[in-house]
């Protein structure tokens, strides 16, 4: 068991999650307090132990889930093709439970289940919401149509789709919500909306339980070790943005609306308690009553600095849309911060859009319009920095203040065109700040069509930026 | 070494139900090892949750004293520990100066005594002579430097004032800490922790809070209910509807005596789930389609 935690702890530093000596050892005692066999208490007490930040939640329990996994015979990878023993138990189980139901379906025990009764009791499953029903068409549809073999180098996730493919469950949702209908003589729109939600609802409950069917085979055929591997994943923070599947998008959407909250507090925080002002007269007089009238406790004005002005300049060619869109996001959601925020979108040609970001409360959509009605193509759609900056420069230049920061976003690709970075130089004279943020890795710089140094050499600071911990750095930094 | 408080994590649940809290697995397994761990708890999630509901209802199952420190920003040591009676302390040395008579060394031990010190709640919740239950509200709000206040009775549950000495806690109290995360809190404080996220609760859960804490209520509209939530929350708002919102709502329904919910009188009452004009304009809209 010392063995088992230990090599779990391991894997989860691995995975990166700092959990540290002390913690270490509060696991180690909280379990003793557990009764070993309740497993959603084992879990409970190692992550209160060990996972001391919510994102890494989901992290933990996928290490959980492989380490912890449920063992025994009846999850083994059968290892001639044929069915074991247990599926054979298993259908029989079946058997039993379609003839509990009255059904008295066709049939003879040992030939197993044909695709058809099986999608009929997954469709009864799915009616009732029979959890340990669902639980057992789980395993008996990847035991059908997983087709595993031990020992094959392929991921769960093909198993998981070839798994799915069969079982057609959008069909079955259509159907369900058809039946449901027949049923109840008619639903109104609410009804039938949250009657599907309630039947996506448990249709995702029936893929997580199929998905961890398949993840207990792979443990028991690949051992632990090789299987946390593959399953390992990058935080929410530090996933790469140019590099993010649609999931993690979706995860990093989620992580940012919590992260502004966070960034809006300290800044303002930090804005306020960063200077003294001057002795302020009146509280300093009335602090000194409760010592008789000596001013033993002189008292400060807390002087409130002016806010920053923002230029965000960003390219939001293919290449680099979604860090553009994320740092948009950010900037906005902090709008509060600065005194007054701009945005610029380029790809050859250059656009304002800062009038679609106000009086839209809702920021995913202005970033849609940005997408959609911005005017950035120019000549062909390829990046063309110069051309974009010496537009910015003649129309918006004159606008940059000794109160302005400005910001570049982008992976400075510019396609060999001329790079005009005057244009940076100029800005800078003029501007407070002028910063540049690159998505892309560091190594990258300066190699094929990039001329980030030619551009950086202007600026005040160059930052990588490609994850949200390095996004948050940065704001901070900046007020 | 003393006897524990709950015998196992179902009891603690079945406990937790009895003084109205629904706690799932994760909520009753955490305040089980807080106890047999002595550990205290900090509990993260969003607001409304009921994050501070929890540390009353433990103090309410235990039969203890709730003994509470709502955190500000500039919150300080005099404010959150101890502070000197000055007032007084004054008063004594004028009182011994018309006395004429001046051993200083009886007097000083004297203004620095029991009689003169002022408790505060962390300090009253180690002097503590019955069983109490200390809440740390919202331990997000004060700036890291004032954290460490906090870690020496954190871990060793002990205060130390100078003049006095350490003050060891007489009982180990059971503590718990809220935060909503709009900072990131300290390794050394999360590190003494054991760590509890409370999030908005599954359907059923929802289901059964309603029930439990709005009379009257039927379980069909309950079950509608928990169902229209869920389906808010998956919208992406600026503020998803919490618990406390949620339970608001079905008194507001039970109020109007709506018994089933359909599209016209749930985009009638959305204000009270939701609190932005744009989230409610979406929600509205998302419901009618």
């Amino acid at each position: 068991m010392l063995d088992l935690l230990s090599g779990f702890i391991v894997e989860l530093r691995n995975a990166g999650l700092p959990v540290s000596l002390t913690e270490n050892l509060d696991a180690m005692e909280a379990i003793t307090h557990i009764p070993i066999e309740d497993r959603d208490a084992f879990k409970y007490a190692l992550a209160a132990t060990l996972v001391k930040n919510e994102n890494h939640w989901r992290a933990f329990e996928t290490v959980f889930e492989v380490y912890f996994s449920h063992r025994g015979p009846q999850y083994k990878v059968d290892r001639d093709g044929e069915n074991g023993e247990s599926a054979e138990d298993l259908e029989q189980w079946l058997q039993e439970q379609m003839e509990g139901m009255g059904e008295g379906m066709g049939g003879g025990q040992g030939e197993g289940l044909s695709p058809e009764e099986l999608a009929e009791m997954l469709y009864k499953a799915l009616l009732q919401g029979d959890e340990a029903m669902m639980k057992a068409m789980a395993r008996a549809a990847v035991s059908k149509y997983a087709g595993m073999e031990p020992g094959r180098p392929v991921g769960g996730t093909y198993y998981l789709y070839r798994t799915l493919r069969n079982l057609d469950l959008e069909g079955m949702l259509d159907q369900l919500m058809a039946d449901s209908e027949k049923d109840a003589d008619g639903l109104t729109d609410l009804e039938s909306r949250l009657e599907r939600e309630e039947f996506q609802h448990r249709l995702d409950e029936l893929k997580k339980e199929i998905e961890a069917e398949i993840r207990r085979r792979l443990v028991a055929d690949r051992g632990v070790e090789a299987m946390a591997k593959t399953l390992r994943k990058p935080l929410p923070e530090d996933v790469d943005f140019m590099h993010a599947s649609r999931e993690e998008m979706v995860a990093i959407r989620k992580a940012i609306q919590p992260l502004t909250r966070k960034l809006a507090a300290r800044l303002a925080r930090k804005r306020r308690n960063k200077r003294r002002g001057p002795l302020d007269f009146k509280s300093t007089v009335r602090a000194s009553l409760s010592y008789g009238g000596v001013p033993a406790d002189p008292r400060f004005k807390y002087p409130r600095p002016n806010k920053p002005e923002l230029m965000v300049v960003a390219d939001i060619s293919g290449s680099v849309a979604a860090f553009a869109r994320f740092t948009l996001h950010l900037v906005y959601a902090l709008s509060s911060q600065f005194s007054k925020v701009r945005a610029f979108v380029f790809i050859d040609g250059i656009d304002e859009v800062t009038h679609m970001f106000q009086g839209e409360e809702d920021i995913m959509k202005a970033v849609h319009r940005v997408n959609t009605e911005a005017d950035v193509i120019w000549v062909d759609g390829h990046s063309d920095y110069g051309h974009a900056f010496q537009v910015f420069w003649d129309k918006y230049g004159h606008e940059i203040t000794s109160k302005t920061t400005v910001m570049f976003l982008g992976d400075a690709r510019n396609n060999y065109h001329s790079t005009n970075n005057w244009v940076v130089k100029e800005a800078r004279k003029r501007a407070r700040h002028v910063f540049w943020l690159n998505p892309e890795p560091k190594s990258y710089w300066d190699t094929g069509d990039s001329v980030i140094t030619e551009y950086g050499t202007h600026c005040d600071g160059v930052f990588e930026c490609r994850n949200l911990r390095q996004l948050e750095g940065f704001v901070d930094h900046l007020a | 070494m003393i006897d524990h408080r709950f015998d196992a994590v179902a009891d603690v649940r079945s406990d937790l139900a009895n003084v109205q809290y629904l706690a799932d697995d994760g909520i009753a397994s955490v305040v089980f090892l807080a106890d047999r761990l002595q550990k205290p708890v900090l509990v993260e999630g969003p607001a409304g949750t009921g994050k501070t509901q929890l540390a009353k209802s433990v103090a309410d199952m235990i039969g203890a004293r709730l003994i509470r420190l709502q955190c500000y920003e500039g919150l300080d040591e005099a404010k959150a520990l101890y502070e000197w009676n000055y007032k007084k302390q004054l008063l004594r040395i004028q009182a011994e100066r018309t006395d004429g008579d001046n051993d200083w060394d009886s007097l000083h031990d004297d203004l620095f005594s029991d009689e003169f010190l002022m408790t505060r709640p962390l300090l009253e919740a180690i002097r503590a002579e019955d069983p109490v239950v200390l809440l740390i509200d919202e331990i997000d709000r004060v700036e890291v430097e004032t954290e460490a206040l906090l870690l020496e009775i954190l871990s060793d549950y002990q205060v130390s004032v100078p003049e006095l000495g350490t003050v060891v806690a007489n009982q180990i109290p059971l503590v718990f800490l809220t935060s909503n995360n709009t900072r990131e809190l300290s390794e050394a404080l999360k590190r003494r922790c054991l760590f509890l996220h409370i999030d908005y609760p599954q359907m059923d859960r929802e289901k059964e809070i309603v029930l439990t804490k709005v009379d009257g209520i039927s379980e069909n509209l309950a079950d509608q209910i928990a169902r229209v939530v869920r389906s808010i929350r998956q919208l992406e708002l600026k503020k998803s509807p919490s618990v406390s919102e949620t339970l608001d709502w079905a008194r507001t329904l039970i109020i109007l005596g709506i018994e089933s919910i359909d599209a016209e009188s749930a985009k009638e009452t959305l204000h009270i789930l939701l609190k932005y004009q744009s989230d409610i304009e979406k929600a509205a809209k998302e419901l009618s389609d």
